[in-house]
């Protein structure tokens, strides 16, 4: 089934009988080429693009809950390109490259809103931080503007300029980010895969993963044991959990990070705001719901809920940024379990057991990355050589201190990003 | 969330610092796999953990808390000094 728009309009002329499931949920064979555990955002998009650009199709992705229940339906949909370092910097390029196609390669509507993100600054420091960082930028090949004042005030004149604490220099917008909408990347990822013939299984968890010689031969599961030639493991904040069934302890530790939705507004908010002294970050979502967020609640969690004190703290900012949201009605707050890696940055790589894949690390900046880590993620898998783009996510640069990406600049440690 | 401060009593966990799973510090000061472990690798527990905390706004004590990471609930405190690690 293709989407048109004169599809949608044959439909609407007679009755929307026509439509058909987006994928097919399948049970499990006894045996698959590749195996990805996780039926999320990177997951699905590592399968997708294992079947369209290596013609890899004899795949399951096996989701112990269902088809993106966890981080790519409970984020903020930001989509960016704007990091400064060697290793972040072309990946995120990369992905927001695919993004920008996304749409077309998917035949699906993923609402892809390029309607810019932009970064304040608040002192003279954070203005000289952010040229360098825009620069950065534009040497990767992407758009950065830095704006003075008067060029945030055009663009966005509700701000609170005048705060005593943090006053409004300036900011960096970059135009091609934006938003995207979340469960449709999964659904438009998952019918891509689908499609071309990738087993979709749900409800089926993984308990168990077998090695044989140093090499990985299957996964056990609650539908029974599944063989596998490669084994991806791709699971975010249940990482941990899963590559301890293959032995290993990784870097990672699990932190809820909450976001918030007002009730639906008249459009008010044309762009993605970010108020990094306040750590919080908010756009307008198609439905006309505010979404915000902040930090996160920093301690180790894997309950998709935070607490009060960050949900307060995260109001402050957001009054204090923008007094005008103070009379929405917040609706609904959820939060997501973020993989955090102790230098901020991913890991895509292989590990000590031949045939076994480890994708995790992506703390709290997983969605943008969809596209780009399912692509290099099955460039992995297929051709046994990371991807160019993505060569840096190696899981040993905390071993041995080469190649950490540390993009704050505050060490690589855990607690610190 | 509250943490029982063996100094203070309950106290609210803004006066709190989270400073990560509590682990015993290797012997040594080379370099080695131990280390590593030390600062990056963690069992990071779904289910019952015991992580140090930091009363930066209360006595300025060091705990170790036993506390659940999916449900939040806290299962005990001590003072850091009293043995710290698995």
């Amino acid at each position: 089934m293709r989407f048109s728009a004169l599809r949608i309009l044959k439909e609407g002329l007679t009755g929307n009988r026509g439509w058909q499931a987006h994928w097919a949920d399948a049970t499990p064979k006894d045996r698959y080429e590749v195996v990805i555990i996780g039926g999320g955002g990177h997951g699905l998009a590592t399968a997708y693009y294992l079947a369209a650009r290596h013609g890899i199709t004899n795949v399951a992705v096996l989701e112990k809950g269902y088809l993106g229940g966890g981080n790519v339906g409970r984020n903020t949909t930001i989509v960016r390109a704007n990091y400064g370092l060697p290793g972040n910097s072309e990946f995120y390029s990369h992905s927001l490259r695919l993004w920008e196609g996304l749409e077309q390669e998917l035949n699906y509507n993923v609402m892809m809103s390029q309607r810019g993100v932009l970064n304040l600054c608040h002192s003279d420091g954070q203005r000289d931080a952010f040229a360098r960082r825009g620069n950065a930028m534009r040497n990767q090949g992407d758009d950065a503007e830095l704006l003075d004042r008067e060029g945030v005030r055009r663009m966005v004149p509700f701000l609170d300029f005048e705060s005593a604490r943090f006053p409004i220099h300036g900011g960096l917008l970059q135009r091609r980010a934006g938003t995207a909408r979340h469960d449709a990347v999964a659904w438009g990822f998952a019918r891509g895969a689908s499609a071309r013939g990738v087993d979709l299984i749900q409800n089926c968890e993984v308990t168990g993963i077998d090695i044989a010689d140093g090499r990985v031969t299957g996964v056990q599961t609650t539908r029974g044991a599944i063989r596998a030639g490669k084994v991806a493991m791709i699971v975010a904040g249940r990482s941990s959990q899963v590559a301890a069934m293959a032995g290993m302890r990784l870097p990672i530790e699990s932190h809820v990070l909450q976001a918030f939705v007002t009730e639906g507004l008249k459009p008010c908010l044309d762009h993605v705001v970010t108020f990094g002294m306040g750590h919080f970050y908010i756009s307008q979502s198609d439905k006309g719901g505010l979404v915000f967020g902040g930090d996160l609640d920093f301690y180790a969690s894997y309950a998709a809920r935070g607490n009060l004190p960050m949900a307060e703290h995260v109001m402050e900012a957001g009054l204090a940024l923008m007094p005008m949201i103070g009379n929405a009605q917040l609706l609904r707050s959820w939060g997501g379990i973020m993989d955090m890696s102790p230098d901020g940055s991913p890991i895509i790589d292989r590990t000590h057991v031949e045939g076994l894949i480890v994708n995790c690390g992506w703390c709290y900046g997983g969605f943008k990355a969809v596209p780009g880590s399912g692509d290099v993620t099955a460039h992995l898998i297929a051709t046994g050589t990371p991807h160019p783009v993505a060569a840096r996510f190696r899981l040993d640069r905390f071993a041995t201190g080469r190649g950490l990406m540390d993009e704050e600049g505050t060490g690589s440690q855990h607690n610190l990003h | 969330m509250r943490l029982p401060c063996p100094l203070c009593g309950a106290r609210d966990i803004r006066e709190f610092s989270h400073m990560g799973a509590a682990l015993a510090r290797p012997d040594g000061g080379d370099w080695g796999p131990d280390w590593n472990d030390y600062l990056h690798n963690r069992d990071n527990p779904a289910g019952q953990t015991e992580e140090l905390w930091y009363h930066g706004q209360g006595c300025g004590g060091w705990l170790v808390v036993t506390r659940d990471t999916v449900r939040h609930e806290v299962r005990g405190a001590r003072l850091a000094g009293e043995g710290a690690g698995a």
